[in-house]
């Protein structure tokens, strides 16, 4: 294109931006205002506090092996005998006498008398105040030696929270951060600033610039919940949970990154065709069953293998599929790989495609423009 | 200079443009006026490039209006806006990169635009703090912080008071007087009148007339002429070959060829001294309503919005 430099006035610094520096600056301006926006601070604390709070609070209810030792004192047992209470993980106290005994058990000193007793199958016998001392007793239980055969494997409860965990995350910042999109869209539409920003810069950019900045604050979300989760395992004691996580984790982040910019195109796309927040609805449903729609075959189809498979190549579940079969081990190496290319194929293919409905339907006011008529636009 | 030729344009099969020619001068003020639908907007949507002409070139200074060229062109939309939310400093620092500035010198622009424009106190507001008038600013500021050597303006008028009136006025009157081309579009048939250099009227998708302001009134529109005596004016109204419009004791405003007008001031002259005789040139909205008259009378409805 020629330029036109008859009146070129005072000389600046100033030069028509590339796309990809729009883009930047676009996606910028996405990020800092919705990073620096109250409802953000606020919901990402609150996601923090009760992810760390519930992942911790089960670990304290639940598990039980790194309780408090319990106090006990023992009177008249033999030194093997006294040894063998501490290594269950007792804090011992020695009494004198069965009275010095009773009077710390009646004290609140501690919680049960351990004297010994021929009759007992484990030769000791034990006093609690007025209940008996039922975790003292099982710790003093006799359990037999335990093996899995499996042991790589993970279990099915640890399996399900991970499913879990990895089709709410990606639910919850794909909703978030789509609805954050299609309002930012139907926003410039609507106050007309996108005449301003196109008169500057040209749609693509604004597109691109908007699908990358709100696709950062995405993966910071789901990087914060991975963290919190992660946090609150480590606070709980459940490294070992953690380490089985971190290969499966590593693609979850991988996959998530072309899956969230799937979305955030269809989502961009789907509110360029409608100029009110009004109209959102009904360009919004489709784009929500999409985000859904991972989190609920998880659900659904967690022990169906077939249906886990086959969900784990269709690039809108594969994010949350593949990774939950990642997890379970049960894909071979190369599947997420074509996986993977599958996906990047079909997101780039969904976001020439959105490209185009965006920039035929942005300056279109008024009604809700229809895709056909976007698609035949020459805009 | 700013030019235009045969832009067509169509919008899903209805033409709303029809082979639309027009220029716009640096270092003057350009009115475009229409109907509601006439095709302003679209008009100017298509110089700036946001939207597509199906036909037809433009030119800045003689070379075909490229990206580059419109990098310096400043635009006003007629609904306006900007992020409500955002603050107003920020806001038009981020317009100015868009528009390539450095970060710094963006910023510096930004700042220095909105204290001229009586803002400084206002830069860390969210815009939708601001009043409407101080919002109308911050408009104006979105249109100029990358200094445009073209602006084109949709409605800079609607819905202003008299002292963003005036405001605006005085930025596109220093804009044109630095060599830019100013082309705005209005309603308001008298600011155009009292401001504009060269006027194009726009009806149905098609250039009515176009040219200096004065011009267009000498030249269309019917003429009429004041005549102002000491003595008694109530003969003239028997007077052959005129027609009075207004009549008082020493004043009438007469329509009537250029000879019987002559002949009508020898007349006068004779009976008292004659203390006014002027050509009344036909106002604006006279002209302007000629020729809507003439154009189809069906308004196209308003096919971008």
């Amino acid at each position: 294109m020629s330029t036109a430099t008859v009146q070129e006035p005072t000389a600046s610094s100033k030069t028509r931006l590339s796309t990809a520096a729009a883009t930047r600056l676009v996606a910028l301006r996405e990020i800092s205002t919705q990073v620096r926006s109250k409802s953000f601070i606020i919901s990402t604390l609150i996601t923090v506090v009760i992810i760390v709070g519930g992942i911790v609070a089960t670990g304290f209810f639940g598990g039980g092996d790194d309780e408090d030792q319990i106090p006990v004192v023992t009177t008249g047992i033999s030194q093997d005998a006294e040894q063998q209470v501490e290594q269950s993980g007792f804090s011992l106290t020695s009494a004198d006498s069965m009275q010095e005994a009773e009077q710390l058990l009646r004290d609140g000193e501690v919680e049960a008398i351990i004297t010994e007793d021929q009759d007992s199958p484990i030769g000791v016998h034990l006093i609690g105040l007025d209940e008996a001392p039922v975790s003292a007793a099982q710790q003093l239980s006799v359990t037999p030696t335990v093996e899995v055969l499996e042991t790589d494997g993970a279990d099915s409860m640890m399996r399900y929270f991970a499913a879990l965990g990895f089709g709410l995350i990606f639910m919850f910042v794909a909703m978030g951060s789509g609805v954050m999109i299609m309002q930012n869209t139907i926003q410039e539409k609507q106050n007309r600033i996108v005449e301003i920003l196109l008169s500057a810069i040209p749609a693509r950019a604004l597109l691109a610039g908007k699908i990358l900045g709100n696709s950062v604050v995405a993966l910071l979300q789901a990087l914060i919940m991975g963290g919190s989760a992660a946090l609150g395992l480590a606070l709980s004691g459940q490294l070992a949970f953690l380490q089985m996580l971190s290969w499966p984790m590593l693609w979850f982040v991988l996959f998530f990154i072309p899956g969230f910019v799937l979305i955030a195109s269809v989502f961009a796309a789907s509110a360029s065709l409608v100029s009110r927040q009004e109209d959102s609805g009904s360009v919004m449903t489709p784009a929500m069953m999409l985000v859904m729609v991972p989190y609920f075959v998880v659900l659904i189809f967690l022990d169906n293998e077939f249906a886990m498979t086959l969900t784990s190549y269709i690039p809108f579940t594969a994010p949350v599929s593949m990774s939950v079969r990642l997890f379970d081990d049960a894909a071979e190496w190369f599947e997420p790989i074509v996986s993977m290319g599958l996906l990047v194929l079909t997101t780039a293919l969904v976001m020439a495609l959105a490209a185009k409905i965006y920039s035929r339907s942005l300056l279109k006011m008024g009604q809700r423009v229809k895709l056909s008529a976007a698609f035949t636009s020459n805009d | 200079m700013l030019e235009l030729q045969d832009i067509c344009r169509s919008f899903s099969g209805k033409q709303v443009l029809h082979d639309v020619s027009l220029s716009a001068e640096r270092g003057k003020l350009t009115g475009f006026v229409g109907g509601n639908g006439a095709g302003k907007t679209t008009t100017m949507r298509i110089i700036l490039g946001v939207l597509a002409a199906d036909s037809g070139h433009m030119r800045l200074d003689g070379a075909e209006l490229g990206s580059q060229a419109r990098s310096r062109f400043g635009y006003m939309p007629s609904e306006r806006g900007l992020y409500p939310k955002m603050k107003v400093a920020e806001q038009i620092t981020y317009l100015a990169r868009l528009h390539g500035y450095s970060k710094s010198e963006a910023t510096t622009r930004a700042v220095d635009l909105l204290t001229q424009l009586g803002l400084s106190e206002r830069l860390k507001d969210p815009l939708e703090a601001l009043s409407l008038g101080n919002q109308q600013r911050v408009q104006i500021a979105a249109s100029l912080v990358h200094e445009p050597d073209v602006l084109i303006l949709d409605e800079p008028f609607s819905g202003l008071d008299p002292f963003a009136v005036d405001l605006v006025l005085n930025v596109l009157t220093e804009k044109a007087a630095s060599g830019a081309v100013v082309l705005f579009s209005s309603h308001q048939l008298d600011v155009v009148e009292r401001l504009c250099d060269d006027l194009i009227i726009i009806g149905d998708g098609k250039i009515l007339a176009a040219g200096d302001r004065e011009d267009l009134r000498r030249r269309h529109g019917t003429l009429r002429y004041e005549l102002a005596s000491d003595a008694d004016l109530s003969w003239v109204q028997n007077h052959s070959g005129i027609r009075t419009d207004e009549a008082t004791e020493n004043r009438v405003i007469f329509r009537a060829e250029e000879s019987a007008a002559q002949q009508l001031l020898q007349d006068a002259v004779q009976r008292g001294p004659v203390t006014r005789f002027v050509p009344v040139l036909p106002t604006l909205s006279e002209i302007f309503r000629d020729f809507t008259n003439d154009s189809a009378p069906t308004l196209p409805q308003e096919a971008t919005r």
